[in-house]
């Protein structure tokens, strides 16, 4: 029975990902007064994209193809050991959560070796706009991983998660909720969310994700935002995992439970698009700063303790 | 009549807000000083034929008493201000008739009103009076920063750019210091939470060998910052020479004088209490440390320095630092650094006034612009070079007597190292200050431009004249009673109640 | 009770990092404003059992202070000196967020090594110690005589928590002797603001340069 229910957890999240992104542009256009996509145009997109054959300009070499397709393996992997309704994923093992940080450095390698090869000063301006906002949120990332791993005293995300109920928010309030903070503010950064960068956006000086991936066409862009739902959805779960106070004992009861506060992470995301503006390029730094400080205080606090 | 003390100025204080006319506000001011000085020397008789003071508000005694330090103290604060008030009617009235102007960028002085002035200068009487007086280190504090309030528009009765800006920086690093204080106010009150003793300091005293060592020690260091830098030594002494060179002389005379003393009150009090819990050594290397360091700054800085009043602060500087010295080495020399504070404030008061006397004849503050002071005006010219010779320790004065004490005690100990620098570093002071004081005095006087005689106003000289004779006297022949007190007040510090 | 005040103790410390990145004078002004009446709740909060009335009412006296008058007072200073709306740091966001949480780390170290009498909220000693940290890079790192004012209440305020955790009860007339101290000295740094902005046309401390020992030309003091 074991492997039954992991691998229905990990179809559901493969099937589910781009609805995500869907809930978020419906919001953005309920705040907006108009009518929005439809809830399922991510995956119309998808369809579409894949139905094309790609276009490759002369400049490029295999590293071009090979980008995208790293790029979503990544994810898909990364998916594998990220736990389910606190539920562990079939991959879990001790100290999986160096392996998902690397994973995500690993994709964004890929991506941005990708839009370096293609020799435009497009894609090179907003690789080193990437990296620039990597240096400040990785760190803040893994510094409040590790802190998670302490409040909880595990290494394994699974883990971690399983011991996350509503006894340890009472205990460890002050951590959990600076942590929760720290990981918000990354899953905005990471996923190219406002205030760090505008997905709308058609003027490529002021993108900083889109524009690495300006000369990808057909099923690589489609693996590429494939790619960027998964993404999503990895953060948004350590989120929704974090406020969960879960486990009534019936699986089914917990999933269904999970599933509607990852929309509800989605909607979280698009009132933020629709409230504030997005910050000028040098102040996004000084955001993810104060990421990492959360992830600092969480850490020291959970020292002291 | 220990609160009478303190009540009289305070209430000749608002008195001087309310009344309209000048003079009558000179003569309260006057007579104030004198009954205060009267009040004074009757406590101290008091004390020293019966041993105790009458309180008469025996529930007042946990909080006001006088025990022989702050008898000495008072006593010095309670003669300066007599001579002070005298200088500042004086000083008040030629003030009025011509404001003076500024040397250098000519525009004419704007004061501040008398009222404000007097008013404040006897708040602060009261402020001082509080400090000596407090048993309660809570009190003390509380009163120390009051006299930060109170003396700040006295720095500012000259109101431009710079005074305001040497008020500024005393008003913020004084209040920021003794914000310090008063975490080493909560460190005393931790130290003696498990046997009860509270902040008082009878009960500090006698319970002191029960009071956490680690805590008594955090405490000492942050009352040390908090009232060193009211002290003015150094490295915390930034504030000093600005505020004295920007105040009227009457005020320099009495932060130099007064307010320097009371801020080491602080230092002496919980010296005492960490003495007789055992941590003399500790306590003693701090201060011999900071007191070096501050005679060391004091020397550096004044040569080469272009404005007298600046001077005369940093000798302050100095001379602080020898006291702390003295303090820190323990045994005998205590007794030279009470002789010191004495000694000091009285030539330093003196040395003030003298040098606000040279203000008035030649209008600027620059040494390099003062030559022939003799021609100008005779007795000043005497009362400022022998004001050099007292405060440089020449014999007879009372300072040359206290630091030779404090000598003796450094070679006793075998710190000769210390007394080696200690003798180096009052040398090139005394260099310094001879080249200063000596061009200053003597050469030829050349007459700027619309330049009438100079009448020196007796009134701003007598006080210095009277001040400078103490301390020839002290340095000649102590008194027994005054030895008694001196060495009443060593013990206090040694912690003995 | 226990983890309300813990959760305060967490608000001062984020009350100190945003001061240290503010950069609109009149937030600042409400942030310690805030951080007054934090602190002001905080006794009410950390003592075991109900408190009693002299506590109660001593705790409302801070908060009106700190929460109402001490910002009216520095707003009026800030209007009457025309002063611009920002507060003009010396050093950029990331420097001195980083420096606050240094300080943090290093006042966690201190406190680990200092020996209190309760161990209860053992957050308070860092707290307050970063508090008073965040004051003095107030008063050092911005150049502006309104905000060396705010300095001098954190600093104040830090001190204040240091002395709850301490438990040091002081007799009413010295809690009360220490306020009336705060309270005029602030309102007498906000006179000497207006004068320096009378005076100078600003209230840039930064300019308050002239008096110095060792400067070449003309007035050489």
């Amino acid at each position: 029975m074991e492997i039954i229910k992991p691998l229905l957890q990990y179809l559901a999240v493969m099937l589910l990902a781009p609805l995500l992104l869907g809930v978020i542009n419906r919001v953005k256009a309920l705040f907006a007064g108009r009518c929005g996509q439809p809830l399922l145009q991510l995956y119309f997109e998808l369809y579409k994209l894949f139905m094309k054959t790609p276009v490759y300009s002369r400049t490029t070499t295999w590293v071009f193809k090979a980008g995208p397709v790293i790029g979503v393996s990544a994810m898909v992997t990364a998916l594998a050991i990220l736990p389910f309704a606190g539920r562990p994923s079939f991959l879990a093992f001790d100290g999986d959560f160096i392996f998902l940080i690397y994973l995500l450095g690993l994709a964004r390698f890929a991506t941005v070796l990708a839009a370096l090869d293609t020799g435009s000063a497009f894609e090179g301006m907003g690789a080193s706009r990437e990296m620039q906002f990597a240096v400040f949120a990785e760190p803040a990332f893994f510094l409040g991983l590790a802190a998670l791993a302490r409040v909880t005293g595990h290494s394994s995300l699974a883990a971690m998660f399983g011991v996350l109920t509503g006894d340890l928010w009472r205990t460890a309030a002050p951590v959990l909720a600076l942590l929760t903070a720290s990981f918000f503010i990354v899953l905005l950064a990471e996923n190219s969310r406002v205030p760090a960068d505008d997905p709308n956006t058609h003027l490529e000086l002021t993108m900083i994700h889109e524009v690495m991936v300006l000369d990808h066409s057909g099923p690589e862009l489609a693996y590429i935002l494939y790619g960027a739902a998964l993404k999503f959805w990895l953060f948004g779960s350590l989120i929704a995992c974090m406020v969960l106070p879960r486990h009534s004992g019936s699986w089914a009861l917990d999933s269904g439970l999970f599933i509607l506060v990852m929309f509800a992470v989605a909607a979280a995301v698009g009132v933020v698009e629709s409230v504030i503006a997005r910050l000028r390029l040098i102040k996004v730094p000084y955001l993810l700063i104060t990421a990492f400080a959360f992830s600092a205080l969480a850490m020291i606090f959970q020292m002291g303790r | 009549m220990i609160l009478s003390l303190m009540v009289l100025p305070l209430a000749a204080g608002i008195m001087a807000f309310i009344i309209r006319s000048d003079p009558a506000r000179r003569t309260l001011l006057l007579w104030t000083a004198r009954a205060h000085f009267l009040l004074t020397a009757l406590i101290i008789y008091v004390y020293l034929h019966f041993g105790f003071v009458f309180s008469g508000e025996p529930a007042a005694a946990v909080w006001f008493d006088y025990d022989p330090l702050g008898l000495l103290f008072i006593g010095i604060t309670s003669l300066l201000f007599l001579g002070a008030s005298q200088y500042a009617v004086t000083y008040l009235a030629a003030e009025k008739r011509d404001p003076g102007e500024d040397a250098d960028d000519g525009f004419i002085f704007n004061n501040a009103p008398e009222a404000v002035f007097t008013g404040c200068l006897l708040l602060f009487l009261s402020a001082m009076t509080a400090v000596t007086a407090s048993r309660h280190m809570g009190l003390l504090w509380a009163s120390v920063e009051a006299t930060t309030l109170l003396s700040a528009p006295l720095i500012y009765f000259h109101r431009h750019k710079r005074s305001l800006e040497a008020t500024w920086k005393y008003l913020l690093i004084c209040s920021v210091g003794i914000a310090l204080a008063l975490m080493g106010n909560l460190f005393l009150g931790a130290a003696g939470l498990k046997t009860g003793a509270g902040l008082d300091l009878a009960g500090l005293l006698s319970n002191s060998g029960a009071l956490d060592k680690p805590l008594l020690k955090a405490a000492f260091l942050f009352l040390f910052v908090g009232y060193g830098t009211k002290m003015g030594l150094s490295p915390f002494h930034t504030w000093l020479p600005d505020a004295h060179s920007e105040a009227p002389a009457v005020v320099s005379a009495l932060l130099s004088g007064a307010l320097l003393n009371c801020a080491f009150l602080g230092i002496l009090r919980v010296n005492a209490v960490c003495s007789s819990a055992g941590l003399a050594d500790f306590t003693g290397g701090i201060l011999i440390l900071f007191g070096l360091f501050s005679i060391v700054t004091a020397a550096l800085f004044m040569l080469g320095q272009r404005d007298y009043k600046r001077l005369l602060a940093y000798s302050s500087i100095e001379h602080m630092g020898i006291l702390a010295l003295g303090i820190g080495l323990g045994g005998g020399a205590v007794f030279g650094a009470m002789l010191g504070a004495l000694s000091h404030s009285l030539t330093k008061a003196g040395l003030f006034f003298t040098s606000g006397v040279v203000l008035a004849a030649e209008k600027t503050k620059r040494i390099a612009d003062v030559r022939g002071l003799w021609r100008r005006a005779p007795r000043t010219a005497v009362l400022w070079l022998a004001g050099f010779f007292l405060i440089t320790g020449t014999p007879p004065s009372g300072i040359f007597l206290a630091k030779f004490i404090i000598l003796k005690e450094a070679v006793a100990l075998k710190h000769y190292w210390l007394a080696g620098s200690y003798l180096l570093f009052l040398a090139i002071l005394f260099a310094g200050m001879a080249s200063v004081f000596i061009s200053m005095t003597f050469g030829e006087h050349e007459a700027k431009p619309g330049e009438k005689p100079f009448a020196e106003p007796s009134g701003m000289l007598v006080p210095a004249a009277v001040f400078f004779a103490c301390v020839i006297f002290a340095g000649l022949y102590i008194p027994g009673w005054l030895a008694g007190l001196l060495q009443g007040a060593a013990a206090n510090i040694s912690g003995k109640l | 009770m226990h983890t309300f005040a813990e959760l305060i103790i967490v608000l001062v410390i984020l009350l100190d990092l945003a001061l240290a990145v503010t950069g609109a004078l009149s937030t600042c002004i409400r942030l310690v404003a805030l951080q007054g009446v934090v602190a002001g709740l905080l006794p009410l909060l950390a003592g075991a059992g109900a408190p009693h009335t002299r506590a109660v009412l001593f705790a409302v006296v801070i908060i009106t202070l700190k929460g109402a008058v001490f910002p009216r007072l520095l707003m009026r200073a800030r209007d009457k000196s025309g002063a611009r709306k920002d507060v003009e740091p010396l050093i950029s966001y990331p420097a001195s967020i980083l420096l606050c949480l240094g300080a943090f780390i290093a006042s966690s170290w201190l406190g680990s090594r200092l020996p209190l009498p309760q161990a209860e909220v053992a957050w308070i000693v860092p707290a307050s110690l970063a508090t008073i940290f965040t004051g003095f890079l107030l008063i050092t790192t911005r150049s502006k005589a309104i905000t060396q004012v705010l300095g001098y209440l954190v600093i104040e305020n830090g001190i204040y928590i240091f002395g709850l955790a301490l438990f040091v009860e002081q007799p009413m007339m010295v809690e009360l002797a220490i306020l009336l101290d705060v309270f005029v000295a602030v309102f007498v740094m906000g006179i000497a603001i207006f004068h320096i902005s009378r005076e100078f046309d600003h209230i840039d401390t930064a300019e308050l340069s002239e008096l110095n020992d060792w400067r070449r030309g003309e007035y050489g003091k």
